[in-house]
């Protein structure tokens, strides 16, 4: 603004002068507003191509270093006696199809089917790859393939936003993605985070349920339930509680879905409360570790899950009740925060509270700790 | 996770650098011009101030896109993540100790027995240690 005040000023005294140089600048000064008038949006979309540019390079970076980890982690565990790495490339273009919505009814099950057949192909693939592996690594890098398979994606649907946006010069292709990038360049650095997590079996932020689960089942016998879950009987506070996780030690969040009903079903029904432990997304300006509580299935995912425990607790009446770990994105996914695994015992103790006052001695309620079991075992 | 940016990223765009280039000289050039129409008042008396305070908000605007671009570049690289901690417990003797985490460490995994007695020592907790970032916000 000085500038621009300054400019016509010094422009008319110094044409006053009848100099040259007070011409050229008077010149310079008139072109630059036509400049600014007939091309201003072109200059702002250069200006926001090149964000959007070194937004790519990075992504392209980390795909890159996504690819180089899984191969090595691959080499380094499974032993694998051919080279891994074109089996590899072939899983990280891997897709899935989801399930036709124009008739709607019974999509549930589809979906659960179709995500049961992607499930148990990428295991095979990952057996293939690495056959000096048991279980818990499979799944271990099972995920570790996963988040190198979603960093690649998120790399090509922006890389193929910016060529669109350049090829037609649409202003606004180029706008709407680079208003998104600072979201889509978070997930991506959480998905980069969780990369090396994954592939050291180390607990990530979404393992909060598992963690207060195992806490509560620690010691007692465990049984395993369908899907990949196991559920422990622990005597708690005068009740009896059915505590449900995914099969740990590796990295696998099971179907508490299926769970929740094969003990529901086992119990006739008989069951007080469901209390389910999730890690919840929290806001900005909320602390990661909070302890949040509520009603409802707490459980991500693509909802196969939530609709099968909602179906189940509709039948016979039992009330839910959900108790969250608030964190963001990144934290879900990267090695567990301190402030996480502390809140552990924060959790215990809301959910005793609830327990206490919701259910009487002598009840059977479920306790769910809902989320990826990965380095959390029993 | 990473220590280092691709070449690519860590370069200051060329256009940028050329442009502040250009800024530099003309900043420079109206310097020279304020420091002749000094020395010749008979051009206005206040020519030669315009043309300084033309060159010193240049010259600044300038250097802070040159920062800014160099800050740009600093923030392209990616944090050193912090380092993983296994903490071992001998629920007997109530004894913890920290270590670095070890491939195939997990939470309640058993480990060899305690040096006081006989328990076996379990892994209670997996953590990183995070240090928060100071709040710039006042809520």
């Amino acid at each position: 603004m000085n500038v621009l005040a300054v400019l016509p000023v010094l422009t008319g005294q110094l044409l006053g002068a009848g100099d040259i140089i007070s011409q050229i600048i008077s010149v310079v000064y008139i072109l630059f507003f036509v400049v600014f008038i007939f091309y201003g949006q072109r200059i702002q979309m250069y200006a926001a191509i090149r964000e959007v540019e070194s937004s790519l390079h990075k992504l392209k970076y980390m795909r890159e270093e996504a690819r180089k980890t899984a191969i090595e982690t691959i080499k380094e565990i499974g032993k694998p006696a051919t080279d891994p790495t074109p089996r590899i490339d072939r899983y990280l273009e891997y897709f899935t199809i989801g399930p036709q919505n124009m008739d709607p009814a019974g999509i549930v099950w589809k979906l659960d089917h179709i995500l049961d057949v992607r499930d148990a192909r990428l295991k095979d693939e990952v057996k293939l790859m690495a056959p000096a592996t048991d279980e818990a690594q499979v799944y271990n890098l099972e995920n570790t393939l996963e988040a190198a398979m979603a960093i690649n994606f998120i790399f090509k649907v922006v890389r193929h936003f910016y060529i669109q946006g350049k090829k037609t010069l649409s202003f606004y292709t180029i706008l709407q993605l680079q208003m998104i990038l600072p979201l889509v360049m978070k997930e991506a650095e959480a998905y980069a985070s969780a990369l090396k997590a994954f592939a050291n079996g180390q607990p990530i932020g979404d393992g909060a349920g598992p963690l207060v689960a195992a806490k509560l089942m620690h010691g007692y016998e465990v049984r395993k339930v369908p899907k990949d879950c196991v559920v422990a009987t622990v005597p708690f506070e005068g009740r009896s509680a059915l505590v449900i996780k995914a099969e740990g030690p590796g990295g696998n969040v099971g179907k508490p879905g299926d769970a929740v009903k094969a003990v529901i079903e086992e119990n006739e029904g008989k069951i007080a409360m469901v209390i389910m432990i999730d890690a919840g997304l929290k806001l900005e300006g909320e602390p990661v570790g909070e302890v949040a509580e509520g009603i409802g299935a707490a459980i991500g995912g693509p909802g196969v899950d939530q609709f099968k425990i909602e179906e189940s607790i509709a039948e016979y009446h039992i009330p839910i009740n959900a108790v969250i770990v608030k964190e963001d994105i990144g934290d879900a996914v990267s090695p567990m925060r301190k402030e996480i695994a502390d809140s552990v015992d924060k959790v215990l103790e809301r959910v005793k509270s609830v327990v206490l006052e919701r259910t009487k001695e002598g009840d059977k309620v479920i306790i769910v700790g809902v989320g990826n079991t990965i380095g959390v075992g029993q | 996770m990473t220590t280092n940016s691709s070449q690519t990223a860590s370069r200051i765009s060329t256009f940028v650098f050329l442009v502040v280039l250009a800024v530099y000289a003309l900043a420079i050039v109206s310097i020279g011009l304020a420091i002749s129409f000094y020395g010749d008042q008979s051009q206005g008396s206040y020519t030669w101030i315009y043309m300084l305070g033309l060159s010193i908000v240049s010259i600044t605007l300038a250097t802070y896109v040159l920062l800014q671009s160099r800050r740009h570049v600093t923030t392209m690289k990616t944090a050193v993540p912090p380092q993983v901690m296994t903490t071992i417990e001998c629920r007997k003797c109530a004894i913890k100790n920290v270590r670095e985490f070890q491939r195939g460490d997990y939470v309640y995994k058993e480990l060899e027995k305690c040096q006081k007695c006989d328990d076996k020592q379990i892994i209670t907790a997996i953590y990183k240690e995070v240090k928060e970032k100071e709040k710039k916000y006042p809520f």
